[in-house]
């Protein structure tokens, strides 16, 4: 009997201190909760849409962020050979280095990675061409020059014919050859090799 | 005997000394026109307790008998790993890949600009990037064109020097996704840097709330000009090229943008087909030591190397000195973190037999470091991007190291 009454006490005190941690432990959380960083801090100030439209310069493939405009090919053409041939060569020149590789190719193959045989979009070539060509003045490009050198680019790999009409509507709607080799990464860790 | 050959010093680097010593002879007594029209000859002390030493300086440099230096190309630089001790990469010899080179950026003037589909576009000023909570972690960039063969005399260098680990600062970029307020349809976000190829990258948002950082410091400094002074993105475990440096703008949207930089170059051909989007790099290892060009002796060496893995933490590293037909397991130096480059050491005695050593990475998802001729089969080629393959040590009986797998 004095056994069990004594079990009894250390049980309520055992229950006593649980509860009692457990009651600390919440406060505790309700403190850590005030810790938490709020929604906002408020740093940093409102961008101006002017600042915005200056350097949202990129083009989606959907043709978001292509300016109005029409490539000509045959200046496309004068515009490649004065700002480009040097570092890309003009179709030519697969066997030799050229700093900035082939473009196109009058000989491509299955492993070439010019224009025709390996890019997915068309719009890449204005947005790339636009931001960072040529490598020596990058960004000095006109909107109608670059619209120039895009529809060159494509007639030269033969992705385009010569009265291939590309504009702010057309050049989205190109589907280019390699376009159907394209899939998305699908490594995912674990036992595999791929 | 080894110290005398190791610090022979050639007549370059006596130059290369007596510059310094120099400068420090102009600040401390003679005038300075005689002194930087003379170089003062190089005395190394027979006894160093015998000569007064030079006097504290405002920033230190490395030893000048130490020689160590990054690789360089026209738009790259290799990190001597090597010459590396711990996981630490000196932010002055952590790998360059630049596309418009090392643009300068006032700090005074950096703006970093977030806008697309969010609640308030806004700009931030370094000041504000600063002004959030911190976090700092450790993890390593590694190029996903990381794979160098084709020669027997070939350095850890030059196969795979474009990977580096640092201790990074900044603010985490879902603390400023909540600041702007990401729109529930937004799925990726354009990053863009501040450089001569105004380098764009999509990434999907969801990495922008896992782990991804604004960082603007490397081991416990600014960031260097070549990492991307003064602000880059950092995307933990991810292809270096995805880590925008100089980064002065994030646009978020609901489709990839489709940039050269993932579509023209950073995907991979895996059997006739295009593999794009292959963000993580996956685990990897190679033993520093020994390496071509070190010259074995017999008896014990510890075989010392990195291991990492963008996917978490490195599980185990084996090593076989028996050219692949047995694995035993090296000792990780702990604490063993996330995403980061990984120390491995074993004690091998070397009884003058010609033979092969390897090491492989097993990460904690089960992945295990491919051997070259496996990877080569599953992807139908011979390198590429995102190839990272065992590295094959051939030991020949004069004790000469030099790259298998050619």
């Amino acid at each position: 009997m004095f056994k069990s009454v004594k079990i009894n006490i250390y049980f309520i005190y055992g229950l006593a201190f649980l509860i009692g941690g457990g009651l600390l432990y919440g406060v505790g959380l309700l403190l850590e909760k005030d810790k938490v960083q709020p929604a906002r801090f408020g740093f940093g100030r409102a961008a101006r849409p002017e600042e915005i439209t200056a350097w949202d310069i990129d083009v989606m493939p959907d043709g978001r962020g292509l300016p109005a405009g029409t490539g000509r090919i045959k200046t496309g053409l004068l515009i490649y050979q004065s700002k480009c041939t040097s570092c890309h060569g003009h179709g030519d020149k697969a066997s030799l280095e050229l700093p900035g590789g082939p473009l196109f190719l009058d000989h491509p193959t299955e492993k070439t990675k010019t224009i025709g045989t390996y890019w997915p979009y068309a719009t890449t070539i204005f947005d790339y061409v636009r931001r960072a060509m040529p490598y020596n003045a990058p960004g000095s490009l006109s909107n109608q020059e670059v619209y120039d050198l895009t529809a060159f680019l494509l007639f030269a790999n033969k992705v385009i014919p010569e009265n291939a009409v590309i504009n702010q509507q057309s050049l989205p709607k190109i589907v280019m050859p390699a376009k159907k080799r394209y899939v998305t990464d699908n490594r995912r860790g674990g036992n595999e090799i791929r | 005997m080894e110290d005398d050959k190791d610090y022979k010093i050639s007549r370059r680097s006596l130059l290369g000394v007596a510059a310094t010593a120099a400068v420090v002879l102009v600040q401390t007594s003679v005038g300075k026109v005689v002194q930087a029209a003379v170089p003062q000859p190089l005395i190394i002390p027979p006894d160093p307790t015998k000569i007064t030493g030079a006097g504290p300086s405002l920033s230190g440099q490395v030893s000048t008998f130490e020689k160590s230096a990054r690789l360089t190309s026209a738009t790259a630089s290799r990190t001597p790993l090597q010459d590396l001790y711990g996981t630490i990469t000196p932010s002055a010899l952590h790998f360059e890949r630049h596309h418009g080179g090392i643009p300068i950026i006032d700090p005074q003037k950096y703006e970093l600009l977030i806008h697309g589909m969010v609640d308030r576009p806004l700009v931030f000023s370094l000041a504000d990037l600063k002004r959030f909570p911190s976090v700092t972690r450790t993890c390593f960039i590694e190029c996903s064109g990381n794979f160098r063969n084709g020669r027997e005399e070939m350095t850890p260098q030059e196969i795979c020097g474009l990977t580096s680990s640092s201790e990074w600062t900044g603010v985490m970029l879902s603390t400023i996704f909540r600041e702007v307020g990401i729109k529930p349809k937004a799925s990726w976000f354009l990053a863009e840097g501040g450089d001569a190829a105004v380098m764009t990258r999509s990434i999907p948002v969801s990495k922008g709330w896992d782990d991804a950082m604004i960082v603007y410091a490397q081991n416990g400094e600014a960031i260097r000009p070549e990492q991307g002074y003064p602000a880059r993105l950092l995307l933990p475990g991810w292809e270096g090229n995805t880590c925008i440096k100089w980064i002065r703008r994030i646009e978020v949207s609901d489709a990839p943008f489709m940039t050269r930089e993932e579509t023209s170059k950073y995907t991979e051909t895996v059997k006739g087909m295009v593999r794009q989007f292959s963000f993580v790099m996956d685990a990897r290892s190679i033993i520093t030591f020994p390496a071509y060009p070190v010259r074995l002796e017999r008896g014990w060496i510890e075989i010392r190397g990195i291991a990492w893995s963008g996917r978490g933490k490195i599980m185990k590293v084996e090593i076989s000195v028996d050219n692949g037909r047995s694995w035993s397991q090296a000792d990780l130096q702990g604490p063993v973190l996330d995403k980061a480059h990984t120390g491995f050491r074993y004690l091998w005695e070397w009884k003058g037999n010609e033979t092969g050593i390897m090491s492989r990475a097993v990460d904690e998802t089960g992945y295990v470091q491919p051997l070259y001729e496996d990877l080569c089969k599953a992807r139908g080629s011979k390198g590429g991007y995102h190839f990272n393959p065992v590295t094959q040590w051939r030991v020949a009986k004069s004790g000469e190291v030099l790259l298998g797998n050619t």
